[in-house]
């Protein structure tokens, strides 16, 4: 084991895919020279050089055009789009473009491409690059979609998504940049379409995302001491595919289910789990599911309104506990 | 268009004359395909849109035979001819424009989205644009590897308006990239005349200097000219000398798609362009070059029968199984999105 941050994690993830396979390549603005905008990507330039770590113009659509030719035509590129918020200017390449040619073609073409973006607000960035947008990829069929909220699970998922044949969009949570965790030393492999089960409580289960994962553990642990309320808490990682077996285990042991979503209110992923549980599950459920989201606004700028909009650890123990009432 | 090593080669590289023979005969294939697509729509046999290529061939029909077999093309929604130059199968196309199984993507993607990997052929894309970038990213992977692959793309004056035009050749001209951008300039984008919206009068040769490539301009009727142009640019991407950006003039003979006949146009500017007619012109030339009547007869004759037989196939081939609409999402070959 050693600690590392969740920003070298990025470094460190993409460097053991190059370093295994000639035929990933990572492209994206500031990402070689630079070391990209938030500093997770140094030293690929050196290690691997100008041909495989390549700096772009800003020009989203060629970015992302160029990732899914070269993946059409046997490389397995890794497309950095700064911030997810960009992802709007080129969606026509992800949604219409990568997600649906292999469908389209009845199977004659391969997407084998990641496109990594710093994801999230807590930045005190704006309404322009704070947006949670996992929702926008998770609507498309042909697209999967992950979001790591750990150093281990960034290298781990990163793997994952480079070694699968299909597109996957990788949010990385710009706040978590700077957050340590223990990482197990040697290659990290994990898989794609697996929740994680972080803590195991009895009366309500919290399922999270991203930097909304160690606020619900916090909560947890305040539910716990001040409100002798026991919280299991699940870090879903990977929106598409779904890990809905581990979901619904873990919510009927419970038999609440508490959803926790940086995003906006509609259509968050949260929705679609609480429709499924509501489904499939609704008779080991003891009351009503809960949904706590970012209300249905464009992101502040300033702290206090930033803080006063994004689910925070008051405001997941307070919702919880007046469910509870 | 810079003269530099290999690309001075291929210049003066006038076709021979079974290069000739194949430029009209991959003209006609293309012809005569159209023209059945067009009837089978008469008779609801196609369903859907369609945007026909008629009038507009000898680009098309340059480029296949002017490329390697391995080379890669990315073409428009108007991409029956550009795929079939590839080598696709008559009855791939008309059977995918029937929703049979027969089509080259059994029906899954339709007219507009005609792909065959195995010919190079890398997709026909319905959003304006969004094939350039691509394109820029198949030259990419082909000089990482460095297999001196080259990939074509085909697209129309109107395309030379949007965004994705403009982020693809300035990252293909920095990144030196094999890829050769062919602007189909038919004078119209869906309805509207191009000189109408487009500040330059060339759309995409007056274009060019902003990415430092030469303006390159080619009577697009004329299958020896575009044939010329290909070879040029084809070698100069080969031999590592970057992209280069073709405006070939031309003109479709029918409206923008099946929905249009094309009103809009003045008389005098159609009938002018019926007379440059790219196939009676080609023959005309190749008559006058002392290709015997038969020969060409005999051509004309084999490519008539193909295009039957593949009607035939196509009619006959069964509408694709209903499971096939749950597959292939996936590289695994379903469309799980959850256990
Ligand atoms: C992004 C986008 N905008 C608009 C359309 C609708 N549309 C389809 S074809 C077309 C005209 C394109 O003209 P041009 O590039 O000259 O090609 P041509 O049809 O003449 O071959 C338009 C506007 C589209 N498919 N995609
Ligand atoms: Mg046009």
């Amino acid at each position: 084991m050693e600690e590392l941050t969740y920003r070298d994690a990025v470094a460190r993830g993409i460097a053991q895919e190059m370093a295994r396979d000639e035929r990933v390549v990572f492209l994206g603005e500031d990402v070689a020279l630079a070391g990209g905008v938030f500093k997770a990507t140094g030293g690929l330039l050196e290690r691997f050089g100008p041909k495989r770590v390549r700096d772009t113009p800003i020009a989203e659509q060629a970015i992302l055009g160029a990732a899914m030719g070269a993946a059409m035509t046997g490389l397995r590129p890794i497309a950095e789009i700064m911030f997810s918020d960009f992802l709007a200017v080129c969606w026509d390449i992800v949604a219409n473009e990568m997600a649906k040619m292999r469908y389209m073609s009845n199977g004659q073409v391969t997407m084998p491409v990641v496109i990594r973006t710093a994801n999230g607000a807590g930045a005190r960035f704006g309404a322009q690059h704070s947006q949670s947008v996992e929702n926008w990829a998770m609507m498309i069929p042909g697209l999967k979609v992950v979001a790591p909220a750990t150093p281990a699970d960034v290298i781990g998922l990163l793997a994952a998504a480079v070694r699968d044949p299909d597109p996957v969009l990788f949010f990385e949570h710009k706040s978590l940049y700077g957050t340590k965790g223990h990482v197990p030393v040697g290659e990290l492999v994990d898989e794609l379409g697996k929740a994680k089960v972080l803590r195991q409580g009895n009366d309500v289960t919290l399922v999270a995302l991203a930097a909304m994962v160690p606020r619900a553990l916090a909560a947890a642990e305040r539910l716990a001491s001040e409100h002798g309320v026991s919280a299991t808490v699940v870090d879903v990682r990977s929106l598409v595919p779904l890990d809905t077996a581990t979901l619904l285990r873990e919510i009927a042991h419970t038999g609440r289910l508490v959803t926790i979503e940086e995003n906006p209110r509609l259509c968050g992923w949260g929705a679609e789990i609480v429709s499924i549980a509501a489904h499939e599950i609704f008779y080991s459920l003891d009351g009503p599911a809960l949904r706590i989201t970012t209300p249905h606004l464009p992101l502040p700028s300033a702290d206090n309104l930033e803080d006063a909009v994004l689910p925070t650890v008051n405001r997941i123990v307070k919702e919880i506990v007046e469910t509870f009432d | 268009m810079s003269q530099t090593g290999a690309s001075q080669a291929a210049q003066d590289c006038e076709p021979d004359r079974a290069t000739r023979l194949q430029l009209y005969r991959k003209m006609l294939d293309v012809r005569l395909v159209e023209k059945r697509a067009y009837d089978l729509f008469m008779q609801n046999l196609i369903k859907g849109t369609s945007h026909l290529a008629l009038g507009q061939e000898a680009i098309a029909a340059a480029f296949g035979v002017a490329m390697r077999k391995d080379d890669y093309s990315f073409c428009t929604y108007r991409g029956h001819a550009h795929t079939l130059v590839r080598g696709a199968s008559m009855v791939g196309v008309l059977g995918e424009l029937m929703g049979r199984e027969c089509g080259l993507m059994a029906g899954k993607g339709g007219s507009m989205h005609l792909t065959s990997a195995e010919h190079g052929a890398l997709g026909s894309y319905a959003i304006v644009g969004a094939h350039l970038p691509i394109a820029a990213g198949a030259a990419w992977s082909a000089q990482y590897r460095g297999t001196q692959q080259v990939a074509v793309c085909f697209f129309g004056d109107g395309t030379t308006n949007i965004g994705a035009f403009h982020e693809a050749l300035n990252f293909a001209a920095v990144w030196k990239l094999p890829v050769v951008f062919v602007c189909e300039n038919n004078l119209y984008m869906e309805y509207t005349p191009i000189g109408t919206v487009t500040a330059v009068q060339h759309p995409a040769a007056d274009r060019a200097a902003a990415y430092a490539l030469e303006s390159i301009i080619v009577d697009g009727n004329d299958v020896d000219a575009v044939y010329a142009v290909a070879m040029r640019a084809l070698a100069r991407a080969r031999a590592g000398e970057g992209p280069s950006l073709i405006e070939a003039k031309t003109y479709r003979h029918s409206g923008h798609s099946r929905a249009d006949p094309g009103k809009y146009r003045p008389t005098p500017e159609i009938e002018a362009w019926m007379k440059r007619d790219p196939l009676p012109m080609y023959r005309q030339r190749l008559v006058s070059l002392s290709i015997p009547e038969a020969e060409l007869a005999a051509i004309e004759n084999d490519v008539r029968a193909q295009v039957d037989a593949a009607t035939e196939a196509a009619r006959n081939s069964r509408p694709p199984p209903v499971e096939l609409a749950f597959t292939q999402l996936w590289a695994d070959g379903g469309f799980a999105w959850r256990n």
